[in-house]
């Protein structure tokens, strides 16, 4: 069994954390910080595999993990995993996100935990190993992508209609950064990531009764 | 209107987004707990709205903050109603928001079960994929119960996707209701031969998840695995079967000789590392599991080892790393094969990596032998004083000590050379096992009796330099050292050189500054070594001593009366006072030495840390009884174990000496500390700014310690215990010259005794030990009971799951299935909570009735059995209502594994005996078998009837009689059971028991138990029962199920099924098959089996019932000849049967009513002598309808028709009148079912 999946930075920020049995959040947080302590200490040459956890479980639990550029990828597994099996899973879970993100880096792991989520949740469920073959994975989260985009087709139009319906309002002043943050809130494949916008957010007293 | 929708997505077009809320973050580096406050603000705005895109996409948010450590459990409510959005975008959000913060204090989550079961069930595998995925996170034990019959069912969806999530998801289920791991698990095995790979690996997963903890029930199943580990090549698949049978093998060493081969012919071949090493741990665990005698045994042995080695030299640190492990498994039982490795170990001890490190400190603990521990322990001191970070360095410190004392210090030759260890271990800063060292001072001290000469002198010098370990008082701390310094010191203070200077030494001022406990053990001994030190001076001419001696305890002790620790506080005033009252004698010229000497006499025994638990219980004893009535709950608990401790042990009890609670807490602590050492898990500590212990003087001679030497004598450049090294070297050394001129008087030199010496490598029998020792083993009480079952958790959930799977299944343990409510529930709000609980009492009122209507009900219940055999619908169940309370009866598919004989049979036993020994495959009577009348009976493995194990033998022909009354009386045994275990309450005892789980009718009387199924054709061979329901899904269709029973004692097979076309119906054949053509039933059916299959029909008008011929024609095959048969029936399609039971609320159905366009009628039932709550179960139950409201003695029901026809019902009672009105908007359809309704109660 799989106890828990934790991903963080070369400074201890999560970037995403699965845990397959519960712990309250600021358990979660401690486990995160020792985990982190653990982990960053060891050289990149040294063995993938660390005993001592001591919040996760207890003798039977072993810590594998893989370090990629800024990442750290820690998988809490029990005895019955395969140590070298996890780190070839890791492997494949890497090499999804690759896939999925074209190029992955730190930056898709912050801005979209949701979908690492959901890629994730096709290669482990419930701490159990569901699928290694990447194909079938990626095959996967792209029919749910797929599916996910045909219901809100309706929205690609929305922005312009917003505008519209912004401007016969009267709230000129607002509408348009309005609408500009409109278009960019949808999902559009060519939103440029890694771009500040948080300025745009201006902040609006609320509409105007239609 | 559409205006306020425009709106609502405006808000929504400009509320922060996930990716928003990061930027915010990242942008507010600085305040940035404010700027989640400000945006968890907003989100709760957010969660108020009524759109769901805005509330998922707040939730969604909140999501991330979870990550962040945020408490999200305030929105638990709203991730519920994203949950249950309709769209696939959102609800993907819900789920895992639900996921990623539900657990099972989580008390929204009863409010689930409808919407994760309409998810399950829902015609989107993607739907399903995602309430499966988020149940495996938050599953509890009310979910799993109510949803392990609909996962079960998804088992075998057609979806491989959703096959394999339902199949892992059980291991969950399982956890949290153990119940249903009987039932379901004949399915699980089924898809370990699915034809998905990754259903298979995903049943793999499972099955060895469930073995590894209980692997005595998975035995039969190594045939299985077998096959699948020799047809296998998926890798994942293979490592989790190789695990497996490790985990097997111990159980059955048979295996272990059947797997040897193909698992070194995968050693050879594989070039995946991972199941490489995997191979290697099993062939491990199977060498294990066979002591001996098998030939090629070394050789195997030698492969692993030798594979082991590769890895370990590997340059690759995870292979070192896992060589490394797995070599001390081959460790435990093969100690020689590793030994000669051990030159590699030592390197591995140097490696940069800790983890390699700490894995090659375990393997040395087994390699040490008499000749090489002070070798090792000198090369380990090394590293101690070399390692960087204190975990390694107190890693090292419990591994020298484990090493040391293993086997109650089997391999120490030397006892002064481990004393003086210990000595030079305190030397090490900022350790936290100061614990773990006194203890073994004072164990060694206790124990072995000729050392405590030179203990005491080490000790007296540790209290006399106590002030180099006093810098860490931290719990745990070099400190504690103390506390086992002063302990011997004053304990065996008849050895100290100078116990003036000692008793000097523990009464600094400074000793104020300990640890409380360590202060409290100060005072005590100071007390004893004052006896000591009296005595000594009183035998002295100089009587002036004795009394300066007094005057200095009577200076020195008010400090420790001021102590704020309250155990030092009482023992300095009590001494104190002692002291001043021996001054005054003192002064009167009374000789007193004696008699003080007296409060300390008395040998202190060690006392094994579970002496206590051992103590048998005195015949007659009762220590649940109670000795008075109690008067109050006051009672305290634990006096009365201790009397009984008192009574049993008399001589660990003795007059109120100060020292009684001192051994008790010694021994106490002791036992902690032992309990500390055998976990491998240390925290970390912080450096100390402790200063170095200076180099302990070295002694060449023993026992003489110097103590009142200013500069300490010292050896340059040798450590203490080095000396020891080297003087054992010359001891031995001329040992071994000796005892060659002894050799040929063949007379042996001394041994220590009390030593467990035989278990040591024989090449060491002749290194003796330097002191003759005694190492005194621990006291037991007398009849000690030998059980050592005090290790076990009792909290082990998987505790639960050790369950016999080879047993048959009970109809008590059918999942829990669910069938329709009599009453209704006017708004969904109410629903989902509150509902097992009610359940509960009912179910028990009912028991007692039920029991005594069962004779009565003799024929009720033939039906009933056939119920419960009939199988869910899988392909053609009706979409699921939106409410429970008025689903139709769905029939577990579990109680289909009943009638299918699964797996799980005493032939199964003997199947794997079978399989074991060797034999050719064809011949199934395997020579171990016992003597069951199944074996014999069976014609094949795969015919078993399902009898228990211990039917009477002369039942070998089988009738069914026989099993029926078996049945039965299965029946009451559970019956009786469940009074017992009120928590079975969910098992379907028949459909009647669940009709009434809802709360409202709690008073009422239980309802006989209901079945729709009917009988179609039956024969000497064969009986055929059968039900009809609509295809919701598809409105022309038709779904019979048909229950096939083999009545004869012969093997029935080519079943096929035809019916003859009408106009209005038509049986669905495959492509291409002709008009005419019969269908293959997929089964044949061994004696005694029933089985079910099902048949589609489309159907063009449903306002008509019909009647269909058609015939069975099968084969019965007997011993000796084979005939072809054939059975006609009649396939009778009622109106009733194209309804379809549908959920329908009170003011839609005023609606409907009040729209004029449906056409009424109605029928009026005289004689009907049922309670009213009966007669609409009846109604709901057999002809499809729901209630959809009741006042009093009058409810309306309603139904609706495959083709979308409404039929509501106003059914009123009064005396033994039945009125029924009914409204429809086909009347002649209504006519037909009102009609059918008149049979159904006319019948009865």
């Amino acid at each position: 069994m799989i106890k828990a999946i934790l991903i963080f930075n070369n400074h201890g920020k999560p970037r995403l954390i699965r845990f397959y049995q519960y712990f309250a959040e600021d358990m979660q947080q401690q486990i995160i910080r020792e985990t982190f302590h653990l982990v960053s200490k060891r050289d990149d040459n040294v063995c993938n595999f660390l005993e001592g956890g001591s919040l996760i479980g207890g003798s039977d639990y072993k810590l594998i993990y893989r370090h990629y550029a800024t990442l750290y990828f820690v998988f809490c597994v029990d005895s019955s995993e395969s140590e070298l099996g996890i780190l070839d899973l890791i492997q494949v879970f890497v090499e999804t996100l690759d896939k999925c993100f074209e190029n992955v880096c730190e930056l898709d792991l912050i801005f979209h935990m949701d979908k690492v989520h959901y890629i994730l949740q096709e290669v482990v469920m419930g701490g159990m190993v569901l699928e290694t073959n990447m194909n079938e994975i990626v095959a996967q989260v792209e029919l749910q992508n797929r599916m996910e985009k045909s219901e809100s087709t309706v929205w690609v139009f929305f922005p312009f209609f917003c505008l519209f319906v912004c401007l016969l309002q009267g709230g000129l002043s607002a509408a348009p950064a309005r609408a500009v943050s409109a278009v960019k809130n949808m999902n559009l494949p060519e939103i440029p990531r890694n771009i500040n916008i948080g300025d745009i957010n201006i902040k609006v007293p609320s509409l105007s009764p239609f | 209107m559409a205006l306020k929708i425009v709106k609502g997505s405006i808000d929504r077009m400009f509320d922060k987004n996930l990716q928003d809320l990061v930027r915010g973050i990242r942008n507010h580096k600085e305040d940035e707990a404010k700027y989640i406050s400000t945006c968890i603000d907003e989100i709760k705005q957010e969660l108020k709205q009524d759109n769901i895109a805005v509330k998922a996409n707040a939730v969604c948010k909140l999501t991330y903050l979870q990550m962040l450590g945020y408490d999200v459990s305030w929105a638990a409510f709203n991730i519920v109603e994203v949950m249950s959005s309709s769209k696939f975008t959102y609800k993907r959000i819900g789920y895992l928001a639900a996921s990623q913060c539900f657990h099972e204090g989580t008390d929204v989550i009863m409010l689930t079960t409808n919407q994760i079961r309409k998810d399950l069930s829902s015609p989107n595998q993607y739907d399903t994929g995602v309430a499966l995925t988020g149940l495996s996170c938050f599953v509890t034990p009310d979910l799993a119960r109510d949803l392990a019959n609909d996962i079960m069912t998804l088992m075998s969806h057609t979806k491989p996707y959703i096959r394999k999530k339902a199949v892992l998801i059980m291991y969950k289920v399982f956890l949290k209701y153990p119940e249903s791991l009987r039932p379901a698990f004949p399915r699980l095995k089924e898809k370990l031969e699915d034809p998905d790979p990754g259903v298979q690996s995903a049943a793999v997963n499972v099955i060895c998840e469930l073995a590894r903890r209980n692997p005595k029930n998975y035995l039969s199943l190594a045939p299985l695995f077998f096959k699948l580990m020799t047809s296998s090549t998926n890798n994942w698949v293979l490592i989790k079967i190789i695990k497996l049978f490790g985990a097997l093998t111990p159980l059955e060493p048979r295996l272990g000789k059947k797997l040897i081969e193909p698992l070194t012919n995968l050693i050879h071949s594989t070039s995946a590392m991972s199941l490489l090493y995997e191979c290697v741990n099993t062939v491990i665990a199977v060498l294990i599991s066979l002591s001996s005698g098998m030939p090629n045994h070394s050789a195997s042995i030698q492969l692993c080892v030798q594979k082991l080695r590769i890895l370990i030299e590997d340059s690759d640190q995870n292979l070192k790393y896992l060589g490394l492990l797995a070599m001390s498994k081959i460790l435990k039982t093969h100690p020689k094969s590793v030994q000669s490795h051990k030159d590699l170990i030592l390197q591995c001890l140097d490696d940069k990596d800790e983890s390699i490190r700490l894995r090659a400190l375990d393997l040395l603990y087994g390699m040490v032998s008499k000749k090489n521990l002070m070798e090792i322990v000198k090369k380990l001191m090394l590293h101690v004083d070399k390692a960087e970070g204190t975990t390694y360095r107190d890693e090292l410190l419990t591994k020298i000590i484990d090493i040391c004392s293993q086997n109650n210090y089997q391999y120490i030759t030397n006892f002064e050379w481990y004393i003086s260890i210990l000595v030079e271990l305190t030397r090490l800063e900022g350790t936290r096992h100061g614990h773990l060292i006194a203890s073994q001072m004072l164990d060694v001290a206790i124990r072995v009796k000729a050392i405590r000469g030179f203990a005491v002198a080490q000790m007296a010098m540790l209290l006399d330099n106590a002030h180099l370990l006093t810098g860490n008082t931290q719990r745990n701390g070099i400190c504690e050292v103390l506390y086992a310094a002063a302990w011997i010191c004053g304990e065996f203070s008849e050895h100290l050189e100078d116990p003036m200077h000692t008793l000097e030494a523990m009464l600094r001022p400074k000793v104020a500054t300990l640890p409380g406990h360590i202060q409290a053990v100060y005072v005590q001994n100071a007390a004893k070594l004052f006896a000591t030190v009296l005595r000594k001076q009183e035998g002295a001419p100089d009587s002036q001593a004795a009394q300066e001696t007094s005057q200095l305890l009577i200076d020195r002790l008010p400090l420790f009366v001021q102590s704020a620790n309250l155990e030092v506080q009482e023992r300095a005033s009590c001494i104190l006072q002692l002291v001043k009252y021996i001054q005054k004698l003192q002064q009167k010229d009374v000789e007193v030495a004696e008699e003080v000497s007296a409060l300390f006499a008395g040998e202190l025994n060690p006392v094994a840390p579970k002496a206590q638990k051992k103590v048998p219980v005195p015949e007659g004893l009762d220590l649940d009884a109670w000795i008075n009535d109690p008067p109050s709950e006051s009672e305290s608990e634990d006096e009365k174990p201790k009397a009984v401790f008192a009574k049993e042990e008399p001589k660990h009890t003795r007059p109120r000496h100060p020292e009684v609670d001192e051994k008790e807490l010694a021994r106490r602590r002791e036992a902690r500390k032992q309990e500390q050492a055998n976990n491998p898990f240390y925290i970390k500590s912080s450096p100390s700014s402790q200063k170095v212990y200076q180099d302990a003087p070295g002694v060449e001679h023993i026992p003489v310690v110097q103590i009142d030497l200013s500069v300490p004598l010292k050896v340059p450049g040798m450590p203490m215990s080095d000396q020891y090294v080297k003087l054992e070297e010359e001891r031995r050394q001329k040992e071994r010259a000796e005892k060659k001129k002894k050799e040929k008087k063949k007379k042996r030199e001394k041994r220590g005794r009390g030593k467990k010496g035989d278990s040591g490598p024989e090449s060491e029998e002749d290194i003796t030990p330097a002191h003759q020792v005694d190492i005194v083993t621990e006291e037991m009480p007398e009849n000690a009971l030998p059980s050592d079952d005090d290790d076990k958790d009792p909290n082990d959930p998987h505790k639960a799951l050790d369950i016999d799977l080879d047993k048959p299944l009970m109809d008590s343990e059918k999942l829990p299935v669910r069938t329709h409510r009599p009453e209704v529930l006017k708004s969904p709000a109410e629903d989902g909570d509150g509902e097992p609980a009610q359940a509960e009492p009912k179910k028990r009122s009912s028991k007692e009735k039920k029991e005594k209507k069962k004779d009565k009900d003799k024929d009720r219940k033939k039906s009933k059995e056939e119920k419960k055999k009939k199988k869910h619908k899988r392909d053609a169940e009706p979409e699921e209502p939106v409410e429970e309370q008025m689903e139709e009866p769905v029939q577990s598919e579990a109680s289909a594994e009943v009638a299918a004989p699964p797996t799980s049979t005493p032939t199964e036993a003997s199947d794997l005996d079978f399989w074991l020994s060797n034999a050719p495959e064809v011949e199934p009577t395997p020579p171990e078998t016992t003597s069951t009348p199944e074996t014999t009976s069976a014609a094949a493995p795969e015919s078993e009837p399902e009898e228990p194990k211990d039917t009477e033998p002369e039942e070998t022909k089988s009738s069914k009689h026989k099993k029926k009354k078996q049945k039965k009386e299965k029946e009451d045994k559970e019956k009786k059971k469940k009074k017992r275990h009120h928590h079975h309450h969910h098992h379907s005892d028949g459909a009647g028991d669940e009709s009434v789980q809802n709360g409202t009718v709690e008073e009422e009387e239980p309802l006989p138990p209901m079945s729709n199924y009917c009988l179609l054709a039956e024969n000497s061979y064969i009986k055929m029962v059968c039900d009809i329901q609509g295809n919701l899904q598809d409105g022309s269709q038709v779904v019979v199920s048909v229950i096939f029973e083999n009545k004869s004692d012969c093997f029935l097979k080519s079943m096929e099924f035809n019916v003859l076309d009408s106009l209005n119906s038509k049986l669905q054949r495959p492509e291409g098959a002709g008009p005419h053509d019969g269908l293959t039933v997929p089964f044949q059916l061994p004696p005694g089996v029933s089985n079910e299959a099902r048949f589609v029909f489309s159907v063009q008008s449903i306002v008509m019932p019909q009647k269909l011929k058609g015939t069975l024609t099968f084969i019965v095959k007997s011993e000796d000849s084979s005939t072809h048969e054939k059975l006609d029936f009649k396939l009778h399609f009622t109106c009733t049967s194209y309804l379809i039971t549908t959920p329908c609320y009170s003011d839609a159905y005023a609606k409907l009513l009040e729209s004029g366009d449906l056409k009424a009628s109605s029928l009026k039932l005289e004689g009907v002598n049922m309670p009213f709550h009966h007669l609409l179960a009846r109604i709901c139950f057999h002809h499809h309808f729901s209630v959809v409201e009741r006042i009093d003695s009058c409810a309306s029901m309603y139904s609706r028709s495959i083709q979308g026809h409404h039929v509501c019902l106003l059914v009123k009672t009064s005396g033994e009148t039945v009125s029924i009105d009914a409204k429809c908007d086909e009347p002649s359809l209504l006519g037909n079912v009102l009609e059918e309704i008149k049979q159904t109660f006319s019948r009865c």
